[in-house]
């Protein structure tokens, strides 16, 4: 029997070991975004110089007489997430009050997953809604506008529902969190549902809250399909809601998408322009993490 | 919870304000319910009329009318396939380590769990520049074919089937581990016979959520070079079958369409998508609540 058991721990042993090189996959994957980026990017500098693409107010990279100056690629992304953000955050915090302060547990369990419903539509239906129906029907027919066909501010708009639902349940998650007896405590002073919602809970749940709206931010600027469809792809260095915008993602979408030469400038491009936005969604990332550590040290 | 009668008559002024307050909220909730019904109605509205059995035979063409996305439901059958015989043993065995093996005071276990997180937080395109960088071209060199999709999706929605796979199993009592581990079985025979197939269910859902998330992505596809006009459905993974088109690929490529006709082909398509995600989503809920185990 000792060499059965032996044999068993090997096994053991051999299982433990594939399980972890599972597990170790994904830190690799990590690792070939990281190398592949910063491969590309390191190329990229050899052809432009870094000055050139941080501070350049001209992006045409595919012309006769390439420019590369990043800046209205990172222009058009943050007035699309401010527009997004605009939507996103009143909306959803609204809908988080709403549902952790004053829906009934049954309407919650109703209306919560109708809100996450949201979350689970492809990008790619919200461009269209955004083209087809949001810019003619809403922002020329009802509110009358006279927008162009392409613009930064349905696609905005339409991201901000996109965003929405990220802002509304992690926040409402958070609000949930805070102990009964904070609220039970303003109610005895004679406080309403609106001042103990607005003084107690959400002060209370900031960090959580925080944490929400800053990954609304990075999934925002993530995003890449809304912006394709319905943005137009001009990069623009103008901060007009009603003009045709290029964001990040919209060009190394749209570069991608044309047969490109490996070795060229032009491909080099997505992989520094890539680079640009990883960082940026990281940093917001690190950013809330560290704020729903906070949260849940105080209360959980 | 409500205060005393004289207290309210005290402060009309206040109270008006609560239940405008509260009118106010109810707003937000009900905007959000109003853009997903007009999304709906208008996809509905457009693509209905050309939903039919032509549109899921026929191939890409010129003309609106003979144009249909038989290649780009192969196509997503196919990146579909290998997303899930990819990521349901990468995804569940992840898992498993992490939960049943790994020792969280060892910083490389750590580095795995924090780095997961992050996985999930980065933008579908980087991965598509992923797939580009070391599938379709560089290192492997598969060109722009099934199996380079499939498995840049796969390591997209990979932290989705990891995550819940982690809750499934942690759902399972500690004490249907300690009497198999009692009864002489080993630390992996009690996984294999016990742990795992308790928690399937919510694995399973975890994985047909991660499928659905799939289904819906463009941008990496995009990326990795689905976008060119493909005529033939994928016969192969690897080589000159295996080129490919996708749902969403191809309803992107009506969307740009200058011509209405188009953009209605792109509305049906899209009813078709969702359609299909409302079943997929469907499945996940049913699972969840059939076979949910209670200890």
């Amino acid at each position: 029997m000792v060499l059965g058991a032996s044999r068993r721990r090997t096994g053991e042993a051999v299982i433990r070991a594939l399980l972890f090189m599972a597990a170790l996959l994904s830190v690799l994957t990590t690792v070939g975004i990281v190398f592949s980026l910063s491969a590309g990017t390191i190329a990229f500098f050899g052809d432009v110089g870094i000055g050139e693409f941080l501070t350049g107010t001209e992006w045409s990279p595919l012309f006769s007489d390439p420019k590369f100056g990043v800046l209205p690629l990172v222009t058009g992304t943050l007035l699309v997430t401010a527009i997004a953000l605009v939507v996103a955050i009143p909306l959803g915090l609204g809908t988080a009050i709403y549902l952790a302060e004053y829906a009934k547990p049954r309407t919650r369990k109703i209306l919560k997953p109708m809100i996450e419903l949201l979350a689970g539509i492809p990008t790619i239906v919200f461009g269209y809604f955004a083209l087809t129906y949001f810019t003619p029907a809403i922002l020329n027919g009802l509110l009358g506008l006279d927008v162009p066909v392409f613009n930064a501010l349905s696609a905005g708009i339409v991201m901000g529902f996109m965003v929405l639902p990220t802002v509304a349940s992690i926040s409402e998650d958070a609000m949930s969190a805070v102990p009964r007896s904070l609220r039970e405590g303003a109610f005895g002073l004679g406080a309403n549902k609106l001042q103990v919602s607005l003084r107690v809970v959400v002060p209370a749940a900031l960090s959580g809250i925080v944490a929400a709206i800053v990954l609304g931010v990075s999934r925002a600027i993530g995003e890449t399909m809304i912006v394709l469809v319905a943005a137009g792809q001009q990069p623009n260095l103008t901060f007009d809601p009603r003009e045709s915008v290029e964001t990040m993602t919209t060009f190394i979408a749209a570069t991608a998408k044309g047969d490109i030469a490996s070795g060229s400038t032009a491909y080099k491009t997505i992989f520094a322009v890539g680079m640009t936005l990883f960082l940026m969604t990281m940093a917001m990332n690190a950013i809330a993490i560290r704020f729903v550590r906070r949260y849940r040290q105080v209360y959980e | 919870m409500s205060a005393s009668p004289s207290l309210r008559s005290v402060s009309g002024a206040a109270r008006t304000k609560d239940v405008a307050f509260r009118i106010a909220m109810l707003a937000c909730l009900t905007a959000s319910a109003l853009v997903l019904g007009l999304l709906i109605f208008d996809v509905m509205r457009d693509g209905l009329p050309k939903l039919n059995s032509a549109l899921l035979s026929n191939f890409p063409s010129s003309q609106a009318a003979r144009a249909g996305l038989q290649p780009a439901l192969m196509g997503t059958i196919w990146l579909i396939a290998v997303c899930l015989v990819f990521i349901v043993p990468v995804g569940v065995a992840t898992a498993v380590y992490l939960e049943e093996y790994a020792d969280s005071s060892k910083w490389w276990n750590r580095l795995i769990e924090v780095n997961i997180q992050n996985l999930a937080a980065i933008p579908s395109i980087v991965y598509g520049i992923l797939g580009l960088a070391f599938l379709v071209r560089g290192p492997l060199s598969l060109g722009r074919v099934v199996l380079a999709g499939g498995l840049t999706l796969g390591l997209l929605v990979l932290p989705v089937v990891i995550i819940s796979g982690r809750e499934a199993i942690r759902a399972v009592p500690p004490s249907i581990r300690e009497g198999s581990m009692a009864l002489g079985a080993t630390q992996w025979q009690t996984i294999w016979k016990q742990v795992l197939p308790a928690s399937i269910p919510g694995i399973a859902t975890g994985v047909i959520l991660a499928l659905s998330r799939a289904i819906g992505e463009t941008a990496p596809l995009i990326v990795v070079g689905a976008a060119t006009f493909i005529n033939f459905n994928p016969s192969g993974l690897v080589g000159d079958g295996g080129g490919f088109s996708a749902l969403p690929i191809q309803i992107f490529n009506w969307i740009s369409s200058p011509q209405e006709e188009f953009k209605q082909l792109a509305a049906a398509g899209i009813v078709l998508l969702l359609g299909v995600l409302v079943i997929m989503n469907g499945a996940a809920i049913y699972l969840r609540n059939r076979f949910e185990n209670k200890w």
